[in-house]
């Protein structure tokens, strides 16, 4: 996969940011507004994907891999299942054992943001893990099909 | 004890992630969890077998309002079956799954497909059995397409497609029954239904459940995935999905819902023993003309199915107690046979029947264990095959339905014919000139088979203990729907 | 009512692009039709005539916000059937770019070893 013109390289180079800083505010959030884990991780995703687009497949595979990507998606999943795990502790599975605090504050509801940050994290790279694994097969599916196409051409 | 219901699911899910993690530095480590994970699973569930029913609150919020799962007669029976012959199947793939590359990958969706299948055992909530499902075939979809041949593929992806509508149809169902009751829980939705106020859209979902379980248990007009996938899978996870994971998502989920949260009438009864005579025929006659050695189980599994859900249809205390000794019967020998046809397949590298036979010369193992699956699945004393179908069809006899008896026989001796003439043809005769160098398998699977053929043998001489014990209290929990709304609610 | 019968009409569009188009990414998307629509009507199960969006603020009554908001429970509900709906659709493309690799076409009807 290429990556695109100088205008949007240029434009994503300062969007994407802003764009993953969007998804931490709806994960962080998750318990006050709606939104939470999938929502948020989605669009951290859909950020990084982005700049996959825009700049090309290897220099974001150089950043961000597929290998650390289900690593980070099977702690993700794994974090969670702790914090279900130690709900045991108060007395059953899943039980919201942290403190509750005050509402409408961001550190409340307990165990809520803890589990909205763990999906999260899983979320974006198990989507980002998913785009990559698509895109390094599908280039074996376009040659077959279109032959000795050139490099150059950008569609 | 009380805490030990979470961890069904809970060693299963950990068992994928940490397995997945460090799979990265040692390739070893997903044989390991596995292994240790499916054997404490199965002592698990022997530890619940003498016990009291009991729930188990997800969080400590109490029901109708919270998650919970509830361990009664039938999901203690349900998850013995269930992790038995997960434990058995993972003693078999430690050797048989080196033909195949990605191990570790393959433990993982194995793990994932048995936290989905003890969930959907244990839960009390409609929409958690619907996740809980939805878990456990997308991870057998998975399985199914393991090694990425033209044909795995192709049957991975008429099974994805027949799965995926048939969720959607569950789900669909869900939705009516949430807006009719205005509740999850299943004991919630029996109490209101028990008052007498099953109205047309409830029949309406009930019509919806019927068509996705029945697609997900490949009843016969819903059937036509299973003999694709079947045999394109790896051999264990053949076993798995034909000795449970149909059972489990399609005959139990369906008479759970049926028994206990619709409360069972005639009608219903009619419609399943329909569908169950029906998978009977469909499936005997289907088998007749295969060359496939696994395609040829398969349709025995759609046939055999068939006896369980007319013995659940009859609805009669003996009809139940034949269709649920059946189910425990069929996932023993079928589970053994698809493990043989492994063994055979490993050993041969090949699966059409035209192309071997005589291996009783350099099998031996494979060939007796053989031999007992085939005699069991077709039903000749003393083997457990016999029993069951005995009781299925005595209990027709005394619910005066006797056209389904008189098909329950025919079928039974139908079966008898084409696997007294796969043995034959399989085990005796000649050995073909290209089969003479093969040995027999390794240890580990020669364990698996050989602990499923005493089963078999073994489960005809428990039956009288296992009547009194688990049977009856399986048995009790489907028929008995106050007891159950009072474990969930009243306790 | 009219809405929910819609929801139906939708979900039977689903079914007749899964059962009548030959290509497979059309089959695929029939499916996503199909389980889009069931979530839709899962959705309007919980409405509740001028009823407010389930979002406690902090000046809020509670008992009169208990009565007057729409049903949450549908919500979290279809938030857990999206995620399912689009596990199950990134393995279904998967499968079919495997396919196209494998038998050079996505027509369903050139798809047919498995037989008998």
């Amino acid at each position: 996969m290429r990556g695109m013109t100088l205008i949007v390289k240029t434009v994503v180079r300062i969007v994407s940011a802003f764009i993953v800083l969007y998804g931490i505010y709806i994960i962080l959030y998750g318990h006050l507004t709606p939104g939470g884990g999938f929502p948020g991780g989605v669009i951290v995703a859909a950020a990084f994907i982005l700049i996959m687009l825009a700049y090309g497949k290897e220099i974001a595979l150089k950043r961000f891999g597929d290998r650390s990507a289900s690593l980070l998606d099977n702690f993700g999943a794994l974090g969670f299942l702790v914090i279900a795990l130690l709900g045991l502790t108060g007395g059953y599975f899943f039980f919201n054992f942290i403190n509750k605090g005050q509402p409408f504050r961001l550190v409340s509801a307990g165990t809520m943001p803890l589990s909205n940050i763990a999906i999260g994290i899983k979320v974006l790279a198990c989507l980002y893990a998913v785009f990559v694994a698509l895109a390094i097969f599908g280039r074996a599916v376009h040659r077959v099909e279109r032959g000795d196409l050139k490099g150059g051409e950008e569609r | 004890m009380h805490n030990l219901l979470p961890l069904f699911i809970g060693i299963p899910l950990g068992a994928v992630f940490l397995g997945l993690i460090i799979a990265k530095l040692w390739r070893g480590v997903g044989d390991l969890f596995a292994f240790l994970g499916t054997l404490s699973l199965m002592a698990f569930s022997f530890c619940l077998l003498g016990h009291p029913p009991f729930i188990y609150k997800m969080g400590g919020w109490i029901p109708p309002v919270g998650i919970n799962l509830v361990s009664d007669g039938l999901s203690t029976f349900m998850l013995i079956v269930i992790n038995t012959v997960a434990f058995l199947a993972i003693c078999f793939s430690l050797k048989y799954m080196e033909l195949y590359t990605a191990k570790p990958k393959y433990y993982a969706l194995f793990m994932l497909m048995l936290a989905g299948m003890n969930g959907v055992a244990l839960t009390g909530d409609m929409f958690n059995l619907f996740v809980f499902l939805e878990i456990a075939s997308i991870a057998s979809y998975a399985l199914v397409a393991f090694g990425c041949e033209h044909e795995e593929l192709e049957a991975s992806f008429k099974y994805i497609i027949l799965g995926g509508a048939a969720s959607a149809f569950i789900l669909l169902g869900v939705a009516i029954l949430y807006s009719i009751t205005g509740t999850l829980n299943m004991a919630d939705m029996a109490q209101i239904f028990s008052s007498g106020k099953i109205n047309k859209a409830a029949l309406f979902a009930l019509a919806f459940f019927t068509m996705g379980f029945g697609v997900k248990g490949a009843l016969v007009p819903f059937h036509a995935w299973l003999p694709d996938a079947h045999p394109s899978a790896p051999a264990p996870i053949s076993a798995m999905l034909s000795g449970v994971l149909i059972k489990v998502l399609g005959i139990y989920a369906l008479t759970r819902i049926i028994f206990n949260v619709f409360g069972f009438t005639p009608t219903l009864g009619t419609i399943l023993m329909a569908l169950g005579g029906l998978s009977m025929v469909m499936g005997a006659l289907l088998a007749i003309g295969q060359d496939d050695l696994k395609r040829l189980l398969a349709y025995s599994t759609i046939s055999q199915i068939g006896y369980i859900v007319l013995g659940l249809g009859l609805g009669t205390p003996l009809g139940i107690m034949g269709g649920l000794f059946h189910l425990l019967n069929h996932a023993t020998f079928k589970s053994l046979l698809f493990m043989s046809s492994g063994a055979i397949e490993y050993s041969t590298g090949t699966r059409k029947l035209s192309q071997m036979g005589g291996l009783n010369k350099r099998l031996p193992v494979t060939t007796a264990t053989s031999t007992v699956g085939f005699l069991s699945v077709s039903g000749i004393p003393p083997f457990n095959g016999f029993f069951s179908k005995l009781i299925v069809i005595i209990a027709c006899v005394e619910a005066h339905q006797y056209i389904y008896a008189g098909v329950a026989v025919f079928v039974g001796l139908f079966t008898l014919l084409y696997f007294m003439r796969v043995q034959r043809n399989l085990l005796f005769g000649d050995l073909p000139e290209t089969l003479k160098g093969i040995k027999e398998v390794p240890f580990l699977m020669c364990l698996s088979l050989v602990i499923l053929t005493l089963l078999c043998l073994g489960l005809s001489f428990l039956y009288p203990l296992m009547s009194k014990t688990i049977l009856v209290s399986a048995r009790d929990a489907l028929l008995d729907t106050s007891a159950y709304i009072k474990l969930v609610l009243g306790g | 009512m009219i809405v929910y019968l819609l929801t139906l009409f939708l979900f039977v569009m689903g079914i007749y692009c899964l059962v009548a188009k030959k290509n497979i990414v059309k089959k695929v998307i029939g499916i996503v039709i199909m389980d889009y629509a069931v979530n839709l009507f899962l959705v309007l199960v919980g409405y509740r005539r001028e009823g407010v969006a389930p979002i406690l603020l902090k000046g809020m009554d509670r008992a009169k916000f208990a009565t007057q908001s729409v049903d949450p429970l549908p919500q979290a509900l279809v938030l857990t059937s999206i995620v399912i709906g689009l596990g199950v659709l990134a393995l279904m493309v998967a499968l079919c770019i495997r396919l196209y690799e494998k038998y050079k076409t996505f027509d369903m009807s050139e798809i047919r070893r498995l037989r008998g």
